[in-house]
């Protein structure tokens, strides 16, 4: 019941902020979003108190006739993936404090909105209702981009939904066809998990390799893996800051989370079999990302090249398809989530105190706000990987997981540390560092929703970084059971 | 049966009105009566008595009673939206009847059993639409329409004549249950799938499917847009209704033999209906291009000649696609009413009319298929009808267009929310035309949220 109910709040939140008139829709969402998150918290307790517990999980009939069903419930997996949304929600409204958006009802309306499809996505048991969500989700964050996006936005968001578009479409014909193969024995179809986990493993390898690229072709570009990234930089950069944070930090979970759930267990032999291939792919989309962002000279296009180098490590971890490695894209995706919203601040802060993203610039901005700095440099460890930040944890085990598959793609995927610390590094010396490059260029006190946002970032940083036991003991059990499919 | 009856009564009844000038009363008659056509039709669903009439000439079975609530139900919602027509036009009686007649054949061709109630069916159902499609008579552009129609539509009707003639010579009889049954027994002569072939021509000639859509985009636009709805809507119901009994119960025997045929139909519908629709600037065009892909996926159900989901997803297909139409053709008619069609007349329209804009949004998504719209359902449907056959390939064919369609769907969307409007007034929108868009949207998301209400009838 209750993940039915995270999934309904956001949804009526955004219907009362579509009505309401007037000021104070800012205030309103905020409130929403912390109350869902309280509800989140509750459910994370109650999951942990009795992981098999059914009050939680929802389970009732939509569509009878072709076997759909709203089923939906928690694994460990989805519960961390959750507790993200619901955690970074709240801190992206509350980044917006200082932005004036007009209409502002419609923003923070579509914001929640979007809250509630991705929640659909992370909970959904039921094949149907996942693509639905899955689908759902592209309508808000394409009017978000489209309407307070900047300039050229049009053209840019139009692509980015017709690249989604396309992908979802060729994942729906992949869901069709393993729906199709349930229920050979029983004759009644089904679109429950497992059934369709039971259908895809009935199929032979050349049939599982046709499901495979269907769906992996919706997660790819979701995600973005190189070479169906090309809508992202544009996007990104285009977005809102908010409309940013969502696609990167929770969006693009979505894809990898994806192939965790909907992907791995489905089709074992294909993965064995083309499972490199695709690992190929990923890492070469992390080297090429990498050197991409270490010449880049805007600072949010720089963040988003590093988001495809991030991500590509993820997916390479994840069809790895070991403890390690699953395990570990589980960590990093939350670790990944908190930092890029963190990280999108700062560039939406330089943007709004000096007018402009430009790092060559840029300059000098630590001796003029002290504070600020720290907070960027905690923030930016957390991103390339330093032990006790939150970004260690996920990476080592990702890099060990890849390892394990092939040492070769282990090594190259290990660059991504090397290369994360000298594009990353080299952008925060040439912001904060050195000296000021012009005169007009004043830094003055962070507004206190922005410190407020930073400081928080920051605890999640070092706290998980130090103590990440509380993700490994719900991501342990849950990767092992799903590994266990594969055998 | 009933409901058949009782349109061609208000048919017959909208032409007295002229001679004992109850010209005045005659729409709510009319609306009138079509509610009492629907309860009619209703009421016989799932009533095995009389089926068949005539001599089995016609056969009201449920299928056919299925698609008659669609066109019923249509032709109700069409009938709000054209309360102008009829008001404005000084021959108001003639365009009743002419339309009901038009409705009436639709009627028939729902369920025909036999090839002569067929094209009788077919003929009752175009000629009238020959003079509507040429109904504002100071237009050169609606003249043309009518001529280009006429000519077009005959033509197509001599390819459906001879075919029926080509036929009958092979297997001795019109009817078209007997004639699966002497189409099993095999040995056929080469006339007959010559014949086959020809009818096939002629019913992708009315469904306008390419390579036989020429006719199309011009009639569609040249047309008042309200008799361009009623194209779009009714009669793309009725033609589909034919073309499915037609090939699934008197030539589903054969299907390898049109199948190819017809998957090449498909084929061209797909990518030159989307691709020029995408190149467009007039919207009613566009809609008028996109027509044509919505009939190439309405004959991908035919073409997997699934017996257990063909029939039911282009039910749930037509009924869909008609209310999406419905409501574009609503707004698309009063934003069109000072004469500019293009893109650009949607321009700002979210400010000028926020509600109106969003009924054009859900519509514009549901013919572009995305969740939870009854467009994205029709699609599904047939997606899984299509997966089960040897014909695969065209499933990646349409994913592909229908990226291309989302194109042109959201360039109106795209107009409406993002660009600056010409002007700031608001657009006017009479309180009838405003309930009929909300329930149409209504329609469109219910449909769209519980597809078993249609699905589970069949």
């Amino acid at each position: 019941m209750l993940t039915g109910f995270l999934i309904l709040f956001p949804l009526i939140a955004s219907l009362i902020l579509f009505l309401v008139k007037g000021d104070g829709a800012k205030k309103m969402a905020f409130a929403f979003s912390l109350v869902e998150f309280g509800i989140s918290l509750l459910a994370y307790v109650w999951f942990r108190a009795n992981p098999a517990m059914d009050t939680l999980s929802l389970n009732c009939t939509w569509v009878e006739s072709l076997g759909i069903k709203f089923a939906v419930g928690f694994d460990g997996i989805s519960m961390l993936l959750v507790l993200l949304t619901t955690f970074l929600v709240p801190l992206i409204i509350l980044s917006s404090f200082q932005t004036t958006y007009d209409k502002p009802n419609t923003f923070y309306g579509l914001v929640l909105l979007m809250q509630s499809a991705l929640v659909g996505v992370f909970v959904a048991n039921d094949g149907f209702l996942f693509y639905v969500f899955w689908e759902l989700a592209l309508i808000p964050i394409y009017f978000i981009c489209l309407l307070w996006g900047g300039e050229n936005r049009a053209k840019i968001t139009f692509k980015f939904f017709v690249y989604t578009l396309f992908g979802s479409l060729f994942m729906l014909i992949g869901l069709i066809f393993l729906y199709n193969h349930t229920g050979l024995d029983t004759g009644i179809k089904s679109w429950a998990i497992n059934d369709l986990y039971a259908a895809g493993r009935s199929l032979t390898e050349a049939q599982q390799t046709f499901v495979f690229w269907t769906i992996f072709v919706a997660f790819a570009i979701k995600m973005p893996i190189f070479p169906l990234h090309t809508w992202q930089p544009d996007t990104y950069v285009t977005a809102p800051t908010q409309g940013t944070m969502l696609l990167s930090g929770i969006m693009l979970k979505m894809g990898t989370f994806g192939v965790i759930k909907w992907l791995l267990p489905v089709v074992p032999l294909a993965l064995e079999k083309w499972g490199g291939v695709a690992i190929g792919f990923a890492v070469v989309g992390i080297i090429y990302a990498s050197c991409i962002a270490i010449v880049q000279k805007d600072y949010k296009r720089l963040i988003a090249y590093s988001s495809i180098a991030h991500v590509g490590l993820i997916a390479a971890g994840i069809l790895s398809a070991n403890q390690q490695g699953v395990q570990g894209a589980v960590i990093q995706m939350l670790s990944h989530g908190i930092n890029v919203v963190g990280l999108f601040l700062i560039a939406d802060i330089l943007m709004r105190h000096t007018g402009t993203r430009d790092i060559t610039k840029l300059g000098g901005i630590r001796s003029m706000n002290g504070q600020f700095g720290v907070l960027f440099l905690i923030i930016l460890l957390g991103s390339v990987a330093l032990p006790l930040t939150n970004g260690f944890v996920g990476e080592f085990l990702l890099i060990n997981g890849v390892f394990q598959f092939n040492a070769w793609m282990g090594a190259f995927a290990a660059l991504t540390i090397i290369l994360g610390a000298v594009y990353m590094l080299r952008s925060y010396q040439a912001i904060m560092l050195g000296e000021k490059k012009s005169n007009e260029v004043t830094f003055g006190a962070l507004a206190d929703t922005d410190k407020a946002v930073l400081i928080i970032v920051c605890i999640a940083v070092i706290a998980f970084g130090v103590y990440p036991k509380p993700l490994n003991d719900l991501a342990e059990p849950a990767v092992k059971a799903l590994l266990m499919n594969l055998k | 049966m009933k409901g058949l009856f009782i349109i061609s009564g208000l048919g017959i009844l909208a032409m007295l009105a002229e001679i004992f000038k109850f010209k005045r009363a005659l729409y709510p008659i009319v609306l009138i009566g079509i509610l009492a056509a629907y309860v009619a039709n209703f009421m016989e669903f799932n009533n095995n008595m009389s089926i068949e009439q005539f001599n089995n000439m016609i056969r009201f079975d449920n299928v056919a009673l299925a698609f008659s609530g669609v066109i019923i139900i249509t032709a109700f919602f069409w009938f709000i939206l054209a309360n102008d027509y009829f008001n404005s036009e000084t021959s108001l009686a003639d365009h009743f009847s002419l339309v009901l007649f038009a409705i009436t054949g639709g009627l028939m061709l729902t369920a025909f059993s036999n090839m002569t109630t067929l094209f009788l069916g077919i003929e009752i159902l175009s000629i009238p639409l020959y003079v509507l499609a040429a109904s504002k008579k100071n237009d050169v552009r609606s003249n043309e329409a009518g001529f280009k129609y006429l000519i077009m539509g005959s033509m197509a009707s001599a390819f459906l004549l001879f075919g029926i003639a080509l036929i009958y010579g092979a297997t001795g009889t019109f009817d078209i249950m007997l004639m699966r049954s002497k189409i099993a027994g095999g040995n056929m002569p080469m006339f007959f799938y010559a014949g086959v072939i020809m009818m096939l021509v002629a019913m992708c000639f009315k469904v306008s499917a390419a390579p036989f859509h020429f006719w199309a985009p011009d009639v569609y636009q040249g047309s008042p847009t309200v008799i361009t709805a009623l194209m779009s809507t009714i009669v793309k119901t009725a033609a589909f209704a034919a073309f499915m009994r037609l090939f699934l119960i008197g030539f589903g025997g054969i299907s390898e033999t049109w199948g190819m045929a017809l998957s090449v139909v498909i084929a061209l519908s797909l990518v030159i209906s989307n691709i020029t629709a995408a190149a467009q600037t007039s919207v009613k065009r566009m809609l008028a291009y996109s027509s044509i892909s919505h009939a190439a996926f309405m004959l991908m159900a035919i073409l997997a000649v699934n017996a257990k989901f063909s029939v039911p997803s282009i039910l749930y297909y037509t009924l869909a696609y008609s209310i999406g139409s419905i409501s574009s053709f609503t707004v698309l008619y009063h934003i069109s009413k000072n004469g500019d069609e293009s893109f650009e007349a949607f321009n700002g329209l979210a400010k000028r009319n926020p509600m109106v804009a969003l009924g054009m949004l859900i519509a514009m998504l549901s013919l572009a298929g995305i969740p939870v719209t009854a467009g994205f359902f029709a699609k599904y449907f047939v997606f899984t009808t299509l997966i089960a056959s040897s014909y695969k390939w065209l499933l990646i064919l349409a994913v592909l267009t229908s990226c291309v369609g989302v194109y042109y769907y959201f360039k109106v969307i795209i107009a409406m929310y993002f660009k600056k409007p010409h002007t700031e007034e608001p657009v006017a929108f009479e309180s009838s035309h405003a309930m009929l868009l909300a329930i149409t949207t209504a329609i469109t998301i219910i449909l769209g949220l519980l597809p078993d209400l249609i699905v589970k009838m069949l």
